[in-house]
């Protein structure tokens, strides 16, 4: 078969982004954003392993900003992910196809990940002020 | 059409010659993400500014040692079959593709090793 480059369906550009398509595209987004968390984790790790100057190090990249920033993105894609992935748990079970309670648990899953982020780092911070 | 023989029919595999597997072992992994997945923030959020000393402490607790290599097993394999289909959707030329999937199984597995060593390396050591 001749394969000339036409356009692949579906033309994601043509639809106004609702929540379904959104929520969708989010979940494999902070999928692929966590795969670079776990890299960093083995990383983390592996400086803890190697002894009080790799883990000053790591931890000092980490207390930086743009390590708060990391993990900050990352805490939230997690917290989505977990409650996303849940959401399609649900799913591959048969429950909650019908349009409004597509609608309603994905506001929950929204609410749930902001929620958890936020409580996660007022405790997490909380706690500095404590060691 | 009876084109395929029996034991193919009784395999049901099909020509991906993997049937199920991918998305099965996903959810599997996806399951047992659920509980280590609080766990993990939970330890994280209560080691916030942890010095040195105490962070080596509580991985060389066997209380997180074991939950910390299934956190990695877990989800390092979860992330491997999740960017597989991404590489899969999004590469089509097949030699990239083919080379692309081949370094995320190498990188998968050497992340793996490199997690569980340092783990039992702090746990052992301790």
């Amino acid at each position: 078969m001749a394969s000339a480059q036409r356009p692949l369906s579906p033309h994601l550009q043509v639809y106004k982004p609702q929540i379904t398509s959104v929520m969708s595209i989010a979940h494999r987004a902070t999928g692929v954003a966590l795969s670079a968390g776990a890299v960093a984790l083995v990383l983390w790790l592996l400086a803890l392993a190697s002894g009080p100057d790799a883990f000053e190090m790591a931890q000092a990249i980490a207390g930086s900003w743009f390590g708060y920033l990391c993990l900050f993105v990352w805490s939230f894609c997690l917290f989505y992910h977990l409650a996303n992935g849940i959401r399609h748990l649900a799913w591959d079970m048969g429950y909650g196809f019908e349009i409004p309670q597509v609608y309603a648990s994905g506001w929950v899953t929204v609410g749930a990940a902001v929620g958890l982020t936020i409580l996660a780092w007022i405790v997490g911070l909380m706690g500095l002020g404590g060691r | 059409m009876a084109m395929r023989t029996a034991i193919a029919r009784v395999r049901g595999l099909g020509s991906a010659k993997t049937g199920t597997e991918h998305w099965w072992m996903q959810r599997v992994t996806a399951v047992a993400m659920i509980p280590l997945t609080l766990w993990f923030v939970a330890s994280m959020v209560s080691l916030a500014g942890a010095n040195f000393e105490t962070a080596y402490l509580w991985v060389a607790s066997p209380a997180a040692s074991v939950p910390m290599i299934l956190l990695l097993l877990a989800g390092l394999w979860h992330g491997k079959l999740g960017l597989q289909v991404v590489v899969e959707d999004y590469i089509h030329a097949e030699g990239v593709k083919v080379a692309i999937l081949m370094l995320l199984s190498l990188a998968t597995v050497a992340l793996g090793v490199a997690g569980v060593f340092a783990v039992c390396k702090i746990s052992f050591g301790e």
